[in-house]
């Protein structure tokens, strides 16, 4: 296989591998937040349901969690699922995992906030809904960005894993063309292109960062 | 009817009472200065007045209306949330710390609760914000940040924040306390402005001559009491209790 059609395969690869990402932090972000938020409830069952649920996806492997969500509904409910659901699966398991993660972000964010500014925000009236979303939130995002990136930036690296289930992202193509081929060339450019996808969005975020850097 | 009269409050934490059985009322145009040594329950006062702590038992009514009260049994209660949301536009609070917004410019700080709290228009949001801006001396801070201010200047901004709602009692939380001597005046120079117009005050501070050149009603607090009130001349000319004579005698030795 010519070395130009290698590429070409990978990067068709590198499509999915970058489906899987966008998709991924689309609903983890806003998901992460109302996991946070049911985390820090008053509410004993809501806050420890989330407890369990947040311990479950940092404490077993993700490509397990990828694994369950893609054969459980056949085991647990004898359901036969189209082969579309390995996609969907993909996105299902890498969004309950990154929003786990995200949850502890935002809540790190939103307890590391000065109780001056709620109490500031009460006295001028602000309503609770209207103190989180003007005052507290956007400055807990000036503070998360750069745990946030971090995220991101492994969440690149994660998508990998989506091998495990047959979903023929960037790193399953290369497995594949690497085996047929009996060549490491597909995994080296298949680094390569993780790199390259990493660093732009490192630089991207680094710009997002100094957007934020008029206040201190 | 008084602006500001509380009853009988009483406030514990932990099991601690901070505030024992302080009652007191603020006449519309009053200023009144609330002195006395760290920990006497000043700034918790303050606190349960603005709603920021809950009290005990006692009652507080601003323009008669309740927001803390005893029922017939005894107990006591709250008003009900949008009672209090009405009440709480009746009186400022400017901070120690300023607590302004650090992700807002000047201007934004004071003009997003009338904006947003008060549903002005942000034509007349703005008219008001650059007034009070003009009458701080920082007309030309408007677009900067509060991380680009002096304490003093901060400070401006905050007192401009809380006018800026038009309250009709403003109250201080040692509004000097955080800044350098030499900024210090710059502040109570403008809250002497304030008092010039008829602005009602109640300030908590630790300035003892500007507590008696600002105020005409001193009260002196200690260990969760009143322990001394009147006119400046006298509690700072001529206290009467000998714990205020020791508290002031500090103050004189300077």
């Amino acid at each position: 296989m010519e070395l130009p059609v290698i590429l070409l395969k990978l990067l068709e690869g590198l499509l999915v591998s970058f489906q899987i990402f966008a998709l991924t932090l689309i609903f983890s972000l806003p998901l992460g937040l109302i996991v946070a938020l049911g985390r820090m409830s008053k509410n004993f069952f809501i806050r420890n349901i989330i407890k369990i649920y947040i311990s479950i996806m940092r404490g077993t492997p993700l490509m397990l969690q990828l694994m369950v969500v893609y054969f459980g509904p056949y085991y647990i409910f004898g359901w036969t699922l189209s082969r579309d659901y390995r996609f969907i699966a993909v996105i299902i398991g890498f969004v309950l995992n990154y929003a786990a993660y995200f949850a502890e972000i935002y809540r790190g964010g939103i307890e590391s906030m000065p109780i001056g500014q709620y109490e500031a925000a009460k006295v001028l009236g602000y309503t609770k809904t209207q103190t989180f979303m003007r005052i507290i939130l956007p400055q807990v995002i000036k503070r998360i960005l750069p745990s946030v990136t971090n995220e991101i930036i492994t969440l690149i690296k994660d998508t990998s894993l989506a091998f495990v289930i047959s979903v023929s992202e960037m790193f399953t193509a290369a497995k594949a063309i690497a085996s047929s081929q009996a060549s490491v060339i597909p995994y080296l450019a298949a680094g390569l292109f993780y790199y390259i996808f990493n660093y732009i969005v490192a630089f991207t975020m680094e710009c997002v960062e100094k957007k934020f850097s008029y206040y201190r | 009817m008084p602006l500001l009269k509380i009853s009988n409050l009483q406030k514990n934490f932990d099991g601690l009472e901070v505030i024992k059985d302080i009652s007191l009322e603020v006449e519309q145009g009053q200023v009144v200065a609330i002195i006395g040594p760290s920990g006497s329950g000043k700034s918790t006062l303050l606190r349960c007045a603005t709603l920021l702590e809950k009290v005990d038992s006692g009652d507080i009514l601003y323009m008669g209306e309740p927001v803390v009260y005893t029922d017939k049994q005894g107990k006591t209660c709250y008003a009900p949330h949008k009672d209090l949301k009405r009440i709480q536009s009746y009186f400022g609070l400017v901070f120690q710390n300023f607590n302004l917004f650090p992700h807002y410019s000047v201007i934004k700080n004071i003009i997003d609760a009338p904006i947003h709290v008060q549903k002005k228009s942000k034509e007349e949001a703005l008219a008001i914000g650059r007034d009070l801006l003009a009458r701080m001396g920082l007309a030309d801070k408007e677009n900067a940040y509060p991380c680009q201010l002096s304490g003093g200047q901060q400070q401006r901004v905050s007192i401009a924040r809380a006018l800026a709602l038009n309250p009709k009692i403003l109250f201080f939380d040692e509004p000097t306390s955080a800044l350098d001597p030499e900024l210090t005046g710059e502040i109570l120079r403008v809250i002497k402005d304030l008092a010039a117009e008829h602005m009602t005050m109640v300030i908590v501070t630790h300035e003892m001559s500007f507590a008696r050149d600002v105020a005409d009603h001193i009260i002196f607090m200690d260990g969760g009491v009143i322990v001394e009130e009147g006119t400046p001349n006298q509690v700072i000319n001529n206290p009467q209790s000998d714990r205020t004579k020791a508290f002031l005698s500090r103050f004189y030795e300077i």
